[in-house]
């Protein structure tokens, strides 16, 4: 196993005896890869992220994880006002000595992420201020300082709007690309999902779950077992390039016909 | 490009840094002169010249005056009485300022404050058994200190058990259960009466400087100077154990033992300073907010400002108690005339936002 690989295997967790959030999961991501998490509200994500993290111990199963995690939750509140280099600077926790304060070069690695994600120039701008967007790159920058193995991100693309989904997305795949990066995240998004994960894991139910590369899980079956709506994989050209999507098929009105 | 952006930046931090500086060196300047100053002011009368005469004929290697002037009371005033008053008020509020600075920052919450998480009211309860039992200023100190700490203990207890986590309103709730149950222990030792109880534990409990001496200024120089180097190595800590548990975590940080030794740490030097001075209230939760006006939340630059504004806050109130207010009143009740409005002000200029989830 080397560094950046990630693995569970049979694993499963209950909050209370035999009350199953999940069980017998197994799924693999080696580095480099996007592994995208998938299921419906309360279907367990979180609490897998949890367990992934090691935030949280699982019931059975184990885990496997070579390299250090950074995590990026869902919806990044804090509670003073830092600012975006403040923020960055806290990746640098582990290399900083625990009665010491960040040095003039850390200051200069901090600067260096924000700038590899285009926000050098908003370094002392307040976090607070910041867009939904520009917060979440500043997280990742937050990683990228932290010379993380494995990035762990909680529904990234949530409270974001197309323009910002599409950087989100751009930056995951550069993180894993260019950067060499394990990503793994959960989102309520197939196409997400699809354009730029690797691997999927299906959370269809407390001991079912469909996990493999995206082209083989995320099937129109396996979809309407998840979601109970259909989406209809399309391709079309774009700009002379095929472009292959999902699509979900909200169908509101009553008076229509059920598929 | 890049590089010339990078390089600006850094050069624009490096003088917000230099001017983030700027604020502790001018307060400690500050605090000193008026530590200085506040020697020439209080109730005994003597010339306004007289303490300087007498200090610098004791500091001085040189016969400075042949023929001194002054009595023996007069040297008593400005060796023994109004120097331990002095450093005991401000090393009071340096206690104070630091540790609402770090209850603030742990607990991820801007409404914290000694007083509102329980230890003030444990350590008063503790001081008070200490009256009742007329025991000396270092068993005051032991039971205080006992107190402080029990009764934050059973503040973070309570709100694990009900919040499931130790900040946001559980908190607050907790630490004010926790703290009427310790009052209302005070007010059963002050019932009950004997002892040293009587006047004597109402004054102090009101919290005062008066009766400052040599061993209790000792006391609250030793914990505050321990307490407080310990919290300005922390101080970036804090920075990271504001993000919450889980963020921490994730930045390869263990917040619970971390935790639990500021806890430890913050509980002592109030207990220190509710033994030598009595419950001063309000000065750990309006202090950092000033501070954090002036400096920001960054906790490397808040926490020495923290604590100069403490120190200067509480030696004022002292001084006017000394001076301009008739018949010495308590500082604490000052410091609640002076805090309350001030909460209010940033209750409504903040509109709550941020104060609880």
């Amino acid at each position: 196993m080397s560094e950046g690989d990630f693995s569970f295997i049979g694993l499963g967790h209950a909050y209370s005896p035999e009350k199953w959030i999940f069980r017998n999961y197994q799924s693999q991501v080696t580095r480099g890869q996007v592994l995208a998490l998938l299921g419906p509200n309360g279907s367990g994500k979180t609490t897998l992220l949890k367990i992934l993290l090691g935030a949280l111990t699982q019931t059975e199963g184990s885990v496997s994880v070579s390299g250090q995690i950074a995590f990026v939750p869902q919806l990044f509140q804090v509670a003073f006002d830092y600012s975006a280099l403040d923020m960055v600077l806290m990746g640098l926790a582990k290399k900083v000595g625990l009665f010491s304060q960040p040095a003039a070069a850390d200051e200069e690695a901090a600067l260096k992420a924000l700038e590899r994600v285009g926000l050098a120039h908003m370094a002392y701008r307040p976090f607070h201020e910041m867009s939904g967007g520009q917060r979440q790159l500043v997280i990742f920058a937050r990683a990228l300082v932290a010379e993380a193995d494995i990035l762990i991100l909680d529904e990234p693309t949530s409270a974001l709007d197309l323009k910002n989904q599409n950087a989100v997305l751009k930056w995951i795949d550069r993180l894993a690309r260019q950067e060499n990066l394990t990503v793994i995240f959960s989102t309520h998004h197939p196409h997400h999902a699809y354009a730029v994960a690797d691997q999927a894991l299906l959370m269809l139910g407390e001991s079912d779950y469909a996990a493999g590369p995206v082209s083989e899980v995320l099937s129109e079956t396996n979809l309407w077992r998840l979601y109970g709506l259909p989406l209809k994989r399309v391709s079309f050209e774009y700009e002379q390039k095929a472009v292959e999507t999902l699509v979900p098929v909200f169908r509101p009105r009553a008076d229509e016909p059920g598929i | 490009m890049t590089d010339t952006v990078i390089k600006l930046g850094i050069r624009l931090r490096r003088f917000v840094d230099r001017n983030g500086w700027a604020w502790p060196t001018a307060l400690a300047a500050v605090l000193l002169s008026a530590a200085f100053l506040s020697l020439f002011i209080g109730a005994y009368p003597m010339p306004w010249r007289r303490p300087w005469d007498i200090l610098i004929t004791i500091i001085s290697p040189f016969p400075w005056t042949d023929s001194p002037v002054w009595d023996l009371r007069e040297i008593t005033v400005v060796t023994l009485i109004r120097p331990p008053r002095v450093l005991t008020a401000v090393f009071s509020g340096v206690a104070l300022g630091m540790s609402g600075a770090a209850l603030q920052g742990m607990f991820r919450n801007p409404l914290v404050g000694p007083d509102l998480v329980g230890v003030s009211s444990g350590a008063a309860f503790g001081g008070a058994l200490a009256y009742k039992l007329a025991l000396s200023t270092g068993g005051l100190m032991i039971l205080a200190s006992a107190g402080g700490i029990g009764a934050m203990l059973g503040v973070l207890v309570l709100a694990r058990i009900v919040g499931g986590k130790t900040d946001g309103l559980p908190l607050i709730l907790a630490g004010y259960f926790v703290g009427a149950f310790f009052m209302a222990g005070v007010g059963l030792i002050m019932h009950i009466g004997g002892g040293n109880t009587g006047p004597n534990l109402v004054y102090w409990l009101l919290g005062t400087f008066r009766g400052a001496d040599p061993t209790k200024a000792r006391i609250i120089f030793l914990t505050t100077l321990a307490g407080g180097t310990l919290l300005m190595g922390l101080r970036w800590r804090l920075n990271l154990l504001s993000l919450g548990e889980l963020d921490a975590k994730s930045l390869g940080l263990n917040a619970g033992p971390l935790r639990w030794l500021l806890i430890m740490t913050v509980s002592v030097m109030v207990a220190a300073q509710v033994a030598v001075s009595g419950v001063v209230g309000w000065v750990g939760l309006i202090i950092p907010h000033c501070a954090r006006m002036l400096v920001g939340p960054d906790h490397r630059r808040l926490m020495p400002v923290s604590a100069l504004l403490g120190g200067l806050f509480t030696l004022g109130l002292d001084n006017l108690t000394r001076t301009v207010v008739w018949s010495e009143i308590p500082v604490g009740v000052l410091s609640g005339f002076l805090g309350t409005p001030f909460i209010c002000f940033l209750f409504w200029k903040t509109r709550a936002k941020g104060w609880s989830e």
